[in-house]
């Protein structure tokens, strides 16, 4: 069993080297377009279907194709630090939104809105705040595991 | 209000963030937090002299009657005051004391966020802020009392202070909960009124159980005082601070907080006075045996405690008073004893008292300003401390009964603590001084300042404790037995019982200081009783809950997936199936069962043939792929169903799970046909019986017309409330959002327990 795994490996890294232009050269331009589908899975939500959450699956996704394609080290090199700094990151900006309103003396998570919508994204809430940590929470999460997972492996 | 306990912690983290950018000698000047602060109290004290208690209100969560309302009134502002006052001092001390560790910034952070815990949690009126707060001071005490966390006995005694007050935080918020239950508030002020239906309540007693508990560990006593002394493994500062004025003063200030509340005249009194005056006895006796500085320092304090908690709960007008002027004296002159051994310790590394002698010369300042504080501790005439052990004396004394058994109680106790105070603040500076390996390092202003400070207020409220009690502690009073009074803080009470009694204190506490060479190795000899003791017994048990723990964790979590399948199928099988049978009149009809559509049919028989390969196939690979296919179909019928929100989300976490899967492929273990006859029935059994209880489920369910109200509210309001037309989206981020939050710092632990556990090996590996 353990000589297979061997075999295996070597022949995963041969295969890495020379087979993988046409994946490569897809996820060049494929990777933009899903990191922008999710943004605007994201800013949609609050109307149409989408949210944080799905957006940022979508983005996760983008970033696991693309340690797919060349390694896990070069897609944390896409980060200056770590994924796992976003977790903590997305969770700030939740809680502060949430929190928010109440040093406008509402309570807890009240909804505050913009009085005047902004171009392209529409009016602008605390929600799209507490969605976006959602989303940057989501994309920590996912990729602080799958990355780590694929690193050991 | 709330943005000034908000910047405390705002700052605290700017602090820790900030690293090593800001030299230490800079960290003085945040000295200007706690000041500020106390300042902004003192304003406070003025506006609640003229207009009388003030109560800051603000909605945090109405819908939970969670408010982060704030109560000033004499108690919380007496507390306040103590703890900016004294955190200011700290703060000021600690910048000179750990100028040279690394983690000078680390410090401050921890500092800053107790400060602004425990004054979030004197300040509030409602329980549940309370019991946040609360857990936030056991949470940063736990970071400073760990602070050398290179240590293994600092780790241990951070651990061990953790546990036990966490433990009483459980109990206090289980109190809380019922308390809230029987009155239908979460706020203390209304509270107030409803005290007599409180403690006709059939939970009174199981109330008073639980706050107590919370209190006893928290305030460090009988049979919960050990964390206290352990903890004397963190820097001098933080002992200063968390166990004169703040920490261990919060169970007191959680009794005093109810007493007008839960004051019962029985069960309050007896609980409190045994509990209090075993605390004062114990902690007594043992402070006059130990050798270790701030080992006297921890037992005097676990006595001091006890005498508070005991006056609590002898409950008259007099007993509340000295309780109340107790928690100042005590604050100043313990205080100002711990900045000492912290001075004594920075001076010659050593805090054994058997070979500490003969500063005086090299510190005059501090000599005076320590032995000052020592004859507070002792309460000499002239100091903050004679009053109050007048006011103690004269408390027992007029009891109706047992006066004379427990003022004597009270007589051991001083005279005990007393000349433990003499030890620690008065024996290192006398005598002849030993030959130190180093030469003694003279303390700089930073240094003494702050104990000078504690020392004079300690001779100034002595001399006129009017300026004191006038005040505040009037105020403090008040709020705590809630009515007036005529008793005033005095010096002379002329020739009686009670000045005699505090002669006889005084004289004996010098003979025991005296003689201290001749006993206080005779401990040593009832250390084989050590099995007997609190600590060893709370800690044994403690023991085997995690034994006990362990062994369940193996039992369960054997590490083979498909067992734990089986049993939670298992389980929920049962579960929902008793109920289902037992409470539902079962009933089939099949006519509102429509014919399947063609695409239906599709996905159906794309299912089904998906699972037969999953089933037959002996590749892991194929396995994988059909796994995804159901998922996908899954999504489509989602889609048919109409919500593009879910089959989107199941979409993109199918991706993900087949991707996690591909990843792992090569690490799993053989992939296992089973040919065994029995294990395969047992799973055709379970998995028969689950999907037929779930078909029944859903086919019932058509029986019921469904309760439409809460999808109907969502639906309507969604656009008019929370400006949203994504009804889904919408109540995860505004309706529901907080079960949103929660989620995703589940998310967040499950990624660090990933990450841990993967770390963890691939570390493991590379020191093979």
């Amino acid at each position: 069993m353990k000589k297979q795994t061997k075999k295996d490996k070597r022949q995963n890294q041969t295969f890495k080297e020379f087979d993988l232009i046409i994946l490569r050269t897809a996820t060049n331009y494929l990777i933009p377009l899903l990191l922008m589908a999710s943004i605007f899975v994201m800013l949609r939500g609050h109307n149409l279907s989408g949210g944080g959450f799905v957006g940022g699956l979508i983005a996760s996704i983008a970033f696991v194709l693309h340690s797919f394609a060349h390694s896990t080290r070069r897609t944390l090199m896409l980060f200056r630090t770590s994924p796992k700094f976003l977790i903590p990151i997305g969770l700030s900006i939740s809680f502060l939104s949430a929190f928010l309103p109440v040093l406008k003396g509402k309570p807890f998570f009240t909804g505050l809105w913009s009085s005047e919508p902004v171009a392209v994204i529409g009016s602008i809430g605390t929600a799209l705040f507490f969605d976006l940590g959602v989303y940057l929470v989501v994309i920590g999460v996912t990729l602080t595991i799958l990355l780590s997972i694929k690193e050991n492996v | 209000m709330v943005i000034f306990i908000v910047f405390v912690f705002v700052l605290s983290f700017l602090i820790l963030w900030s690293g090593r950018a800001i030299p230490s000698k800079f960290y003085k000047l945040f000295t200007i937090l706690p000041l500020a602060l106390f300042f902004y109290f003192l304003y406070y004290l003025f506006e609640l002299q003229s207009r009388g208690d003030l109560l800051l209100i603000h909605k945090w969560i109405p819908l939970l009657g969670i408010d982060l309302n704030f109560k000033l009134d004499g108690l919380s502002l007496l507390f306040s005051l103590l703890i900016s006052g004294i955190g200011a001092l700290i703060y000021f001390y600690a910048s000179e004391y750990l100028k040279h560790s690394p983690y000078i910034n680390r410090f401050f952070c921890y500092l800053g966020m107790f400060m602004g815990s425990m004054l979030g949690m004197v300040l509030s009126d409602n329980l549940i802020t309370i019991f946040v707060f609360w857990e936030l001071t056991s949470l940063s005490s736990f970071f400073l009392i760990g602070f050398n966390n290179e240590e293994e006995e600092s780790r241990i005694s951070a651990n061990r202070a953790f546990l036990v007050t966490g433990l009483g935080g459980f109990f206090l918020l289980a109190g809380f909960m019922l308390l809230a239950n029987v009155t239908g508030t979460y706020s203390i002020h209304e509270m107030l009124n409803s005290a007599a239906f409180i403690q006709e309540h059939n939970y009174f007693v199981l109330i008073l159980i639980f706050i107590f508990l919370g209190a006893f560990t928290k305030s460090a006593q009988f049979p919960f005082h050990f964390w206290l002394p352990s903890a004397m493994a963190a820097p001098t500062p933080v002992s200063a601070y968390l166990h004169s004025a703040t920490m261990v003063k919060a169970g007191i200030y959680i009794l005093a907080r109810f007493w007008p509340i839960l004051h019962d005249g029985l069960y309050w009194n007896q609980m409190l006075m045994w509990v209090g005056g075993i605390t004062m006895i114990y902690g007594a006796v043992h402070s006059i045996f130990r050798v270790d500085l701030k080992s006297i320092l921890a037992y005097t304090t676990i006595s001091a405690l006890g005498i508070i908690v005991f006056l609590l709960g002898i409950g008259t007008e007099l007993a509340v008073y000295a309780a109340v002027t107790f928690i100042l004296i005590h604050a100043l002159y313990k205080a100002a004893l711990f900045l000492t051994a912290g001075i004594i310790q920075h001076a010659v590394h050593i805090r054994d008292i058997r070979k500490i002698a003969g500063l005086w010369k090299f510190m005059p300042v501090v000599a005076i300003a320590a032995l000052v504080a020592a004859l507070s501790g002792a309460g000499i005439p002239l100091t903050f401390g004679f009053i109050g052990k007048d006011l103690i004396y004269e408390t027992t004394l007029q009891l109706p009964k047992w006066a004379l058994l427990l003022t004597a109680l009270a007589l051991v106790t001083n005279v005990l603590v007393g000349a433990a105070g003499f030890l620690a603040g008065v024996k290192p500076f006398l005598g002849k001084l030993p030959e130190y390996e180093k030469p003694v390092e003279v303390p700089n202003f930073i240094l003494w300042l702050p104990l000078v400070i504690l020392s004079f207020l300690s001779i100034l409220f002595g001399v006129l404790p009017g300026i004191a009690d006038k005040n505040i502690l009037k105020y403090a009073f008040q709020a705590v037995y809630q009515g007036e009074t005529e008793i005033y803080l005095k010096l002379w009470h002329g020739f009686n019982q009670v000045f005699v009694l505090s002669l006889i204190t005084i004289g004996f506490a010098i003979l025991l200081f005296v003689f201290n060479r001749y006993y206080r190795d005779l401990l040593r000899n009832i250390e084989q009783l050590e099995f007997l003791s609190p600590q060893n017994i709370i800690e044994t048990s403690a023991l085997g809950v995690k034994r006990f723990a362990f062994f369940y964790t193996r039992l369960m979590h054997n590490g083979y997936l498909r067992n734990y399948v089986l049993v939670i199928i298992v389980f929920i099988t049962c579960l929902v199936g008793y109920r289902f049978f037992t409470s539902i009149p079962f009933a089939l009809e099949m006519k509102n069962i429509s014919m399947f559509n063609f695409y239906e049919l599709t996905l159906f028989l794309l299912m089904v043939t998906a699972i037969g390969f999953t089933l037959r196939t002996n590749s892991k690979l194929i396995a994988v792929a059909s796994l995804g296919v159901i998922g996908f179909a899954m999504c489509l019928i989602f889609v048919l169903y109409g919500a593009p929100d879910l089959a989107m989300t199941q979409f993109s976490i199918d991706i993900l799970t087949v991707v996690l899967f591909v990843l792992v492929l090569y690490k799993l273990p053989h992939f296992l046909t089973i040919k065994n006859k029995k294990v395969i029935g047992r799973d055709v059994l379970v998995s028969v019986c689950f999907g037929g209880l779930i078909m029944l489920i859903a086919m019932e369910s058509l029986l019921f017309p469904a309760d439409k109200t809460l999808s109907r509210f969502y639906a309507e309001n969604a656009y008019v409330l929370a400006k949203g037309k994504n009804v889904v989206n919408v109540i995860l981020v505004d309706f529901r959002g907080f079960d949103t939050m929660i989620e995703s710092i589940v998310l967040t632990i499950a990624a660090l327990g990933v990450y841990g556990l993967l770390k963890y090996k691939a570390v493991n590996e590379e020191a093979d």
